[in-house]
């Protein structure tokens, strides 16, 4: 049974077809990435997906540990909220936007905890601790504030916040833009590893065909609003069918 | 006895809309509710709210007891009473016992009330949450949907910071298990009086425009941890003037090289305590005058 599936969304931006009849389908403890150049609609199907933005058409199911299918757009305010601060995470481009400046990281991976209703403040600080070092952030750093923090420390800590509550589902935006390279790759690394081992299921939006490559099992094509090519990640990226793909792929640069 | 004003100051229409306001409050304990706020012959600041939830509860045979800080004789608790007594004409007191009505700003006297009396807070700031998210919209969305992690990450970062929930007074509650209420200023010491407090309990915020009350007998149980357990926090000392052990107590400089006294700072208390013949240790001068 998937985890998430949508059918047939649509949304337009006046002229501009973000979306245009877009099917995703999300097995659990799957990576999905959905690549394309910018303004092809990726940012605004996770958001779509993710409850955030409603689509003009279409719809989309999530499925909860109880084999229960529930349509995203049309929960009430409360459980979809719910849902976005325990079974689901979102993991923003900059980590500013997710991240409390002026609380200290602790504070800042406890949030999730005490939202759910957790009050016993040794447990929330151990987990917060553990949850740091998970990130490679060092554990004496819990009590300082993420003003602090490197870029890239910042990007781990905003992972470590959102994986906290042990979500089933996680959606990327982007979450390796911004880094300079080697500090990328080490994100990717533990991304890649964090994910396999948890079986957390993934959207992760991307327009770098290395970060598709490294952390998705399959890859959705995105242009003009529309997907146009799905498929395995290697077998979309070794043998691309669209002609926008091909050159998509072609594109590349060969360090 | 009231010539020149409508009773009690305000005009009919308006009591009607404030009562209107309390009723919702009553009903939804906890939550707030906005009013149309009156501008009052006093700044905001020193009681807007208090005052028009009083003047709209008032009767001709209510007895009214107005304390700042927990005292009767402060200039903004004097110029209430004084006001009240003008404009509605009712008996005034300061002898907790004897007051149906009792306006407050920063206290909650230590004799413990009847369910025959009302208590009236003046509130500064009605939103518990508003240093944590400047965003009012937000705000209410968060009261909506009961989502109040945010206030267990100040007292998280509380407990980091300082090994302990450092928070002294406007201590958040949880009321009736459900809304995050601000109790106005009342140092934390209190909080425990509000829980399951048998007289009605209503709070008013003149220039937020906020009314919210606490219906008698209604759960109201400080935010904590489990292992960092609320706790009232109190000066050491019994009081210099009554020796009382269990009351809130203010300190007072008494001269330049360090003297210091511990007073209660509920004047009528106190005052009470030693018409009974309690004598604190600095209380031997005053008894002889």
């Amino acid at each position: 049974m998937t985890l998430l599936r949508a059918r047939g969304l649509s949304l337009r931006f006046k002229a501009i077809r973000a979306l245009d009849d877009v099917a995703v389908d999300l097995w659990p403890g799957e990576v999905l990435a959905i690549v394309g150049e910018s303004g092809s609609g990726k940012t605004t199907l996770l958001n779509v997906l993710s409850g955030r933005m409603a689509p003009d058409a279409g719809t989309v199911w999530y499925t909860d540990p109880e084999g229960q299918e529930h349509d995203v757009h049309a929960m009430p305010a409360p459980a979809l909220r719910t849902l976005h601060r325990s079974d689901w995470g979102f993991v923003h481009q900059d980590p500013r936007q997710n991240l409390r400046m002026n609380v200290s990281a602790g504070g800042n991976v406890g949030e999730r905890l005490m939202a759910r209703g957790a009050r016993n403040y040794g447990d929330i600080r151990a987990e917060a601790i553990d949850w740091l070092t998970q990130v490679e952030i060092d554990a004496n750093r819990v009590d300082d504030l993420p003003r602090t923090f490197s870029g890239g420390m910042l990007q781990r800590l905003q992972i470590a916040r959102t994986l906290v509550t042990h979500p089933r589902l996680v959606f990327m935006d982007e979450p390796t833009g911004g880094l300079d390279v080697s500090v990328q790759a080490r994100l990717l690394d533990l991304i890649r590893t964090l994910v396999a081992r948890l079986g957390i299921a993934a959207v992760l939006v991307t327009h770098d065909i290395a970060v598709a490559r490294l952390l998705a099992h399959r890859i959705a094509v995105m242009q003009r609003g529309r997907v146009v090519e799905t498929g395995l990640t290697d077998q979309v990226l070794d043998d691309p069918q669209h002609a926008y793909t091909q050159l998509l792929v072609s594109s590349v640069l060969q360090a | 006895m009231t010539e020149g004003y409508n009773f009690a100051y305000l005009d009919e229409q308006t009591k009607r809309m404030i009562r209107r306001a309390l009723l919702k409050a009553v009903a939804i304990p906890g939550h707030q509710v906005p009013f149309g706020s009156r501008e009052m012959p006093l700044p905001y600041g020193w009681g807007t709210g208090g005052i028009q939830v009083t003047a709209s509860i008032l009767g001709h045979d209510d007895t009214l007891k107005v304390i700042d800080q927990g005292a009767d004789d402060t200039t903004n608790a004097v110029s209430i009473r004084r006001f009240f007594a003008k404009t509605a004409g009712v008996a005034t007191t300061t002898h907790t016992a004897e007051a149906t009505v009792i306006q407050t700003r920063h206290r909650i006297p230590e004799k413990t009330l009847r369910d025959d009396q009302i208590i009236v807070y003046q509130v500064p700031q009605p939103e518990p949450l508003f240093r944590l998210e400047s965003s009012r919209v937000e705000t209410r969305r968060m009261h909506g949907l009961a989502d109040y992690g945010l206030m267990h990450v100040k007292l998280y970062e509380d407990v980091a910071r300082f090994g302990q929930i450092s928070i002294s007074y406007d201590y958040p509650v949880l009321v009736n298990q459900r809304y995050l209420m601000s109790p106005s200023p009342i140092p934390a010491f209190d909080n425990p009086k509000m829980d399951r407090m048998p007289a009605l309990q209503l709070f008013g915020a003149g220039r937020e425009k906020r009314i919210y009350a606490i219906p008698p007998w209604t759960q109201v149980r400080s935010l904590d941890f489990e292992d960092h357990p609320f706790r009232a926090i109190n000066a050491p000392e019994p009081c210099g003037l009554c020796g009382a052990t269990d009351s809130y107590l203010d300190e007072v400089i008494t001269d330049d090289h360090g003297g210091r006294l511990f007073v209660c700072s509920d004047t009528d208390h106190c005052a009470e305590r030693r018409a009974a013949g309690h004598i604190g240790k600095d209380g031997f001068a005053e008894a002889a005058e």
